[in-house]
């Protein structure tokens, strides 16, 4: 195993991603404050608690999620397609590296910086809300899986993309809806039936879900359910990218 | 750690390579080629030929279609760690990280290659190129000049046996072309293997120790460049006259002349390394034999007409 090759990938994304930290940061707290105010505090003084959890604590989880997807699969995806774009990707190729140790390097930096930010709208809530975690290992479990899983998609839409656009359609067009749809700001049991059963195909429902649970023991579908997902979804990304790195696809001639 | 097959000595040796790119396009025709341990290869071929390929496909960015590479003996698909540990690659492109600085692109090249750091020796390599004042600029603010020896300074990052130059003073001026001359001079002092690509036989001529010619895809010789500057350094002469001649006078049958356009016009070939090339004696007979002429020229086969002479001598 190349462990300095991993750290040095890490350290080399790490720093990319420090450069830009201000921005990296403050978008998702401002968004964060913002939700708070409309959802929390203007809406969310008008909407009974849910389940004897308070809106906008409520909303808490589902807000943490859709930053962290949004983040893993955005920084992720940024950072394997760039050097592709630019063409420094050589060097990764043609140094002593397995497929493996390129993505712990790219995902793993990923993943890191998409807890951090999921931990700062954490704090930013816990000015607005009390907060409380009733299963604090269940909830890190969902947040160190979200980010990891999450990044390994990016890291496949990075390769995947031949060009900016197509770097930003899938987070807009896919991750975007599935988030709002997949009850971040709403209990799928306020649903009627049917839409309850569509939700069920939404695979966010499941994250959203759990990771709910971990705060306050209220979830949509049972945990045990939430668990098995992530961990299938986390298998299928890493399945896409055993075939990328057998077949060389996008990645080498 | 498979047997080592090859003799010790070969540094990279590549077997019936081939290359079909996904748009049918064949770059690499059944390419046969060694390189000996601490020889400087010269790699020569016009534009398209396929030299870009076949390092690449050696450093393992380009996948092959079928045939076998190794480097020191070692496997690039199977033992690819320790292939690849062996070689560093300056690619053709001047691809860089912009926003890096210097001397952390340097830490990060050794780093991926799985190399402990070692300040001294990025530090001494960073004085060889000129580049230590420059180590905390970011990259996107150097010269071009300047972020080739950036490229060079992070493949020698991880101390490598062979180096892969691909064009290394396209777009370099005169000077930072000697710089380059004389840092592959310190290099193989060190008995690194060196593989270069160029277009212009000088270069190969003044750096290499064996010469390979590629043209579409395939190498159509490799040679000592001592022999091959002979076969290919011809050098012709052109004598315009002011009066045409029925025949050459029999004083100056020695040299290798001949007459064209009606008598017009006499052409001498010469080896143009030799010192002793004739071309003082052949004015001397001029003079001697009250021949007088109006203009004069010299031409060089270019490398397309090597390549076209050589390619119909096969
Ligand atoms: N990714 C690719 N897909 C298809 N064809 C390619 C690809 N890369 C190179 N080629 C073709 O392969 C041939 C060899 O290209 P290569 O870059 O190896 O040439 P070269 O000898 O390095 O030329 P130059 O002196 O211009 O650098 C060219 O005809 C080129 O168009
Ligand atoms: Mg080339």
């Amino acid at each position: 195993m190349n462990i300095r090759g991993i750290a040095s990938i890490y350290k080399f994304e790490m720093a990319r991603m420090r450069r830009t930290l201000g921005q990296s940061l403050i978008s998702p707290v401002i968004s964060t404050v913002l939700y708070f105010i409309v959802f929390g505090s203007a809406i969310g003084s008008r909407i009974s608690d849910i389940d004897g959890v308070n809106y906008g604590a409520f909303i808490v989880p589902g807000l943490m999620m859709l930053t962290m997807l949004s983040q893993s699969t955005g920084n992720a995806s940024f950072g394997i397609y760039f050097p592709r774009f630019s063409g420094t990707i050589y060097e990764i190729l043609s140094a002593p590296l397995s497929s493996l140790e390129i993505v712990l390097g790219y995902v793993g930096a990923a993943a890191t910086k998409a807890m951090i930010i999921g931990i700062v709208v954490l704090a930013t809530a816990g000015f607005f809300v009390p907060l409380e975690i009733q299963h604090p290992f269940i909830m890190m479990f969902f947040l160190v899986m979200t980010c990891i899983t999450f990044s390994l998609l990016g890291f496949i839409i990075g390769i995947w993309a031949d060009g900016f656009e197509k770097l930003q359609i899938i987070p807009l067009l896919v991750i975007t809806p599935l988030t709002f749809l997949g009850g971040s700001f709403y209990s799928i049991n306020m649903l009627p039936d049917f839409w309850q059963k569509v939700s069920l195909l939404n695979p966010v429902v499941y994250l959203v879900s759990g990771f709910r649970w971990s705060f306050y023991e209220h979830s949509d579908v049972s945990i045990m359910t939430s668990v098995t997902m992530i961990m299938v979804f986390m298998l299928v990304c890493l399945a896409i990218i055993g075939v990328i790195f057998k077949t060389g696809y996008r990645l080498k001639n | 750690m498979s047997k080592q097959t090859q003799p010790a000595q070969a540094a990279i040796s590549v077997s019936n390579l081939n290359k079909t790119y996904e748009n049918g396009f064949k770059a690499l025709d059944d390419v046969s080629l060694e390189v000996k341990s601490g020889e400087i290869f010269a790699l020569l071929g016009p534009n398209g030929a396929g030299k870009t390929t076949l390092i690449s496909t050696i450093c393992g960015i380009v996948r092959p279609s079928n045939g076998s590479i190794k480097v020191n003996g070692f496997d690039n698909a199977k033992d690819y760690r320790k292939a690849r540990q062996c070689v560093g690659l300056v690619p053709q492109e001047l691809t860089t990280d912009a926003f890096e600085t210097v001397w952390r692109a340097v830490n990060f090249s050794r780093g991926l290659f799985g190399k402990k750091p070692n300040d001294a020796y990025l530090e001494q390599l960073l004085k060889d190129l000129s580049l230590w004042d420059k180590r905390d600029s970011q990259i996107r603010r150097l010269s071009g000049g300047m972020k080739r020896r950036v490229l060079i300074a992070k493949a020698l990052s991880h101390e490598p046996e062979v180096l892969f130059l691909d064009e290394p003073t396209a777009g370099v001026d005169v000077e930072l072309r000697k710089s380059m001359w004389a840092l592959v001079g310190k290099l193989r002092e060190r008995g690194v293997t060196i593989v270069l690509t160029t277009h212009y036989i000088e270069e190969a001529e003044e750096m290499a120790d064996r010469i390979g010619i590629i043209s579409h895809g395939k190498v159509i010789l490799t040679e000592d460049k001592t022999k091959l500057m002979k076969k290919l350094g011809k050098k012709e002469l052109v004598l315009e006259l002011q009066s045409p001649l029925k025949k050459l006078p029999k004083g100056m049958g020695k040299l290798d002349l001949r007459l064209e356009d009606d008598g017009n016009r006499i052409v001498y070939t010469y080896e143009s390394a030799k010192e002793e090339n004739g071309v003082a004696s052949l004015l001397d007979s001029l003079r001697d034999e009250g021949i007088r002429c109006k203009d004069f020229n010299t031409r060089e086969s270019s490398l397309e007409d090597i390549f076209v002479t050589l390619v119909k001598e096969k």
